[in-house]
């Protein structure tokens, strides 16, 4: 257990894809992992053969996340050793994993936005010199890209290349910095389908050729078939079962995943939507965050007990939508009202007219990291009874019992509710968003990709609370970049382009190519 | 020669004159706050450190008999105070412009304190360099007399730019300063990095003050510094965090600072104060109209804890 290797900081040389050693294996050996009292990983082991592509599956809080970073040295694992081609290596921090080898992709973006690719792979080598030669930095780039399966734009600031560019960025950093054991944490859901069958693809290809073994953690099971050897699933911080992709289909995976619990059953949407229009936007305008405009006069409306799902490439101003009807952006014309009284989204409003709100990237929209699951659960509350007593006195007692019966009843996996909500894993944050905004009673809800990054049980049970809500009377307004979830749930289907609405459908009526032509911009 | 021959033409001079002579300080200030900044902290204590650097140098210059010692230890004693504002930030909780007000009251107490013994006796002042030697005009000789920290400042300044883009240690400066997360992934050490950073901005605000009591008024005094140092933070927000525009906007103000005392001089009384107040006005007039409530300052680091 006491192999410790001296970390020394050595030069990169990028290799070409036909020289350098094969790519070696990996083996996570009865790791456990404790945070406080609560274990999020008992005795996990995983084992990835060489030259290979292994998913790694399970539910939102089984602890994927967790294992990766104690193989890559983030987290210290209580127990348990990780062994790197045939040597078992102590590995500190994410830079001594660097110099094994390894290499990590993590559930969110982490290069730097305001700076170009150049500079951002650059400065994740292990040694960069004390003063940088940009031009000759520049040309090694370029012919290292060009043994590359990927292109990406080396002068662009990331913060203005599209999410799946970030992506293929985020990999080609891993693969410059020499990489040889490839770790992504739902490196797909940011992408599209077709982004991300291009991108698995070419990391399958490489891992055919021997130059990378990969380790994957995804929710999608159509990708795990198509793209993955093996697979390793874990239950609540435990080793469920693991074996080759052959051996499995899709359901067997997801009795493995969840154990005997029940899925939502899928809820049909009853009877016709209402006649009144609720939620009435008309030329609607609004800036994006650099002061240029976002919105060109956005006309909508939303019937009670309706869903609109509004169709998109992500960055045509959906964002700016979201933002101004949950009152964090102030339009610069235009009008939305709901009945028949103007709405500018103020928190009396808000109340007034039960408009609630599941923004994208809910840690960063919806919730303060800092503040304890409970606080952030009773954003919508704390300020009438029971919480506030006499409307300005806090009861902690009341805030915590409030968030405990949210907890169960959304099953939101947490330590408990004092922990800080930043330390939930990414679907459960979403869960105790969605907990907090559907537990009141709805009039007019507002979702933008409410089930981005969750695991297949919970996006079947909040697909069904959605629709629940619809069947209810409630408006919704959904804002997704996955037309399959549009065409499930919605009543009308509508395409944003450039900031305004060019397209109106409905699900029985689409025609998916006029669709693609329109959220082209053609 | 005397005032009356230059006439009119006696203000423009004086402005430029007052400009290279009031913006040294502004510019030391500015330049190290930047480089603070551009790490992800904001260090308001640079008022204090200011005042402390002026009181330290002049009592080392004195002591020693040699004004540029005055410097270096004035830039030392700033230094001191930088790495301080930044070992508290680095605790948990605590907010850095909270604990620069703290230090800009300390800095100036302590300097206070400490500078009593020294506010009577004259130290030796730092040399100039006669630029204007080929002119008769004895307002032109005193315009030109310049002095050799104005010039370091101004090599500074490209200098800066110049290690912020080039060189490792500014590159990494950056990173922290944009994104603590991705200085993190990188496996850099953000705390480290700031301190340095801080104390850097720390040594070159302590150099500005020195200028004070070391050249320009040229005595130690309770009165020395009218809020130079809290000027210059807005300085680097209007100067969009880029050292070489630090230059430009210190000379800017320091042309304002000027103005006041340069119309005195050819006899316009009325106003007096009104015009000395020229630099504060420019300060408001220059954040409100930089100032946007709906989109961020271009080019502020993204970790800075007032833009976020
Ligand atoms: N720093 C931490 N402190 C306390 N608890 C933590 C911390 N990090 C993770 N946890 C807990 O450990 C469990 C596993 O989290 P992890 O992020 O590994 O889940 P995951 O499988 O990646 O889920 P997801 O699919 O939602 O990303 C969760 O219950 C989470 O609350
Ligand atoms: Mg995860």
């Amino acid at each position: 257990m006491n192999v410790m290797s001296r970390i020394v900081p050595q030069p990169i040389i990028p290799l070409g894809p036909a020289d350098g050693a094969p790519a070696p294996g990996l083996e996570a050996v009865a790791i456990t992992k404790r945070f406080g009292a609560f274990t999020a990983l008992d005795a996990v082991s995983l084992k990835l053969r060489p030259g290979t592509v292994h998913a790694l599956l399970g539910e939102n809080g089984a602890g994927k996340s967790t294992l990766v970073k104690c193989i890559m040295g983030f987290y210290r694992p209580d127990e348990g050793a990780v062994v790197v081609g045939d040597r078992e290596v102590v590995i500190g921090d994410p830079r001594a994993a660097q110099t094994h080898g390894l290499g990590m992709v993590y559930q969110h973006f982490t290069l730097v936005p305001r700076m170009t690719v150049l500079e951002n792979l650059v400065m994740a080598r292990a040694s960069v010199p004390a003063v940088i030669d940009w031009r000759a930095e520049r040309r090694r780039l370029a012919a290292f890209l060009d043994t590359m399966p990927f292109t990406v734009d080396v002068d662009a600031p990331v913060a203005t290349l599209a999410a799946g560019d970030k992506q293929k960025a985020e990999i080609v950093k891993q693969l410059y910095l020499d990489a040889r054991v490839l770790i992504l944490d739902e490196p797909t859901s940011v992408l599209t389908p077709d982004e991300a069958d291009e991108m698995l693809g070419l990391i399958r290809g490489m891992a055919l050729a021997g130059r990378l073994s990969v380790l994957i953690i995804t929710h999608k099971f159509r990708e795990v078939m198509a793209f993955a050897d093996d697979v390793t699933v874990l239950r609540r911080g435990r080793l469920a079962g693991s074996g080759a992709v052959a051996d499995h289909t899709p359901d067997s995976l997801a009795r493995l995943m969840i154990g005997d619990s029940s899925t939502a059953v899928p809820v049909e949407r009853r009877g016709p939507p209402g006649t009144a229009a609720r939620l009435r936007i008309a030329g609607l305008r609004a800036d994006d965050d650099g002061g240029l405009p976002a919105l060109h006069g956005v006309d909508l409306t939303v019937r009670m007990g309706e869903i609109v799902g509004v169709a998109g490439v992500s960055g045509n101003g959906q964002v700016e939508l979201v933002q101004v009807l949950a009152g964090q952006r102030a339009a610069t014309a235009g009008s939305v009202s709901i009945g028949d009284e103007p709405y500018r989204a103020t928190r009396e409003e808000m109340r007034r007219h039960k408009v609630h709100c599941l923004p994208e990237e809910p840690l960063r929209n919806a919730c303060v990291p800092g503040m304890s699951v409970a606080e952030n659960m009773a954003f919508r509350s704390f300020d009438e009874p029971p919480i506030a007593r006499g409307r300005w006195w806090l009861d902690p007692a009341a805030m915590r019992r409030a968030a405990l019966d949210l907890i169960a009843r959304y099953r939101v996996k947490t330590t408990g509710p004092d922990a800080p909500i930043a330390t939930l894993s990414g679907g459960n944050v979403q869960r105790a968003v969605l907990a907090r905004e559907l537990s009141r009673e709805v009039d007019v809800l507002i979702a933008a990709n409410p089930v981005f990054g969750l695991d297949f049980a919970a996006v079947a049970d909040i697909h069904a609370q959605i629709v629940e809500a619809r069947n209810r009377g409630t408006a919704v307004l959904l804002v997704s970049e996955d037309l399959d979830e549009l065409l499930e749930l919605s009543d009308r289907l509508v395409v944003m382009s450039h900031g305004a609405i060019v397209h109106e459908t409905t699900p029985a009526a689409a025609d998916l190519t006029v669709i693609g032509r329109c959220m082209a911009g053609h | 020669m005397d005032h009356a021959s230059l006439g009119w033409w006696g203000v423009p001079l004086a402005v430029l004159a007052g400009a290279i002579r009031v913006s040294t300080p502004f510019l030391f200030v500015s330049l190290g706050e930047c480089l603070t900044e551009k790490s992800g902290r904001i260090n308001l204590g640079l008022e204090g450190t200011l005042v402390m650097g002026a009181m330290s140098g002049y009592a080392t210059a004195y002591l020693t008999g040699n004004p540029w010692a005055g410097v270096l230890v004035a830039g030392l004693a700033g230094s001191l105070l930088g790495t301080l504002h930044a070992m508290i930030c680095a605790l948990e909780r605590v907010n850095d412009i909270a604990v620069g007000i703290a230090l800009m009251l300390l800095g100036t107490g302590l300097a206070f304190f400490l500078g009593k013994p020294f506010i009577q006796p004259q130290a030796p002042q730092l040399p100039a360099i006669p630029f204007g030697w080929w002119s008769s005009s004895a307002q032109v000789r005193s315009a030109l007399d310049i002095n050799p920290l104005f010039l370091v400042g101004l090599a500074l300044a490209p200098l800066l730019l110049w290690g912020l883009r080039t060189t490792r240690w500014g590159m990494v400066l950056r990173i922290v300063g944009e994104s603590a997360e991705a200085a993190r992934a990188m496996g850099y050490q953000i705390n480290r990095v700031r301190l340095l950073a801080t104390a850097a901005g720390g040594f070159f605000a302590g150099v500005g003050g020195s200028f004070l009591s070391l050249s320009y008024p040229g005595s130690w005094n309770e009165r020395l510094s009218s809020g130079q140092g809290i000027t210059a933070v807005a300085l680097v927000i209007f100067a969009r965090w880029d050292p070489v525009l630090c230059v430009w906007a210190s000379l800017l103000f320091g042309g304002a600072g000027a103005l006041g005392p340069a119309l005195q001089s050819v006899g316009v009384t009325q106003g007096y104060h009104l015009f000395n107040a020229a630099p504060y006005v420019l300060t408001l007039a220059i954040m409100i109209a930089t100032s946007s409530s709906r989109h961020r300052l271009a080019g502020a680091p993204a970790e800075l804890s007032v833009t976020r």
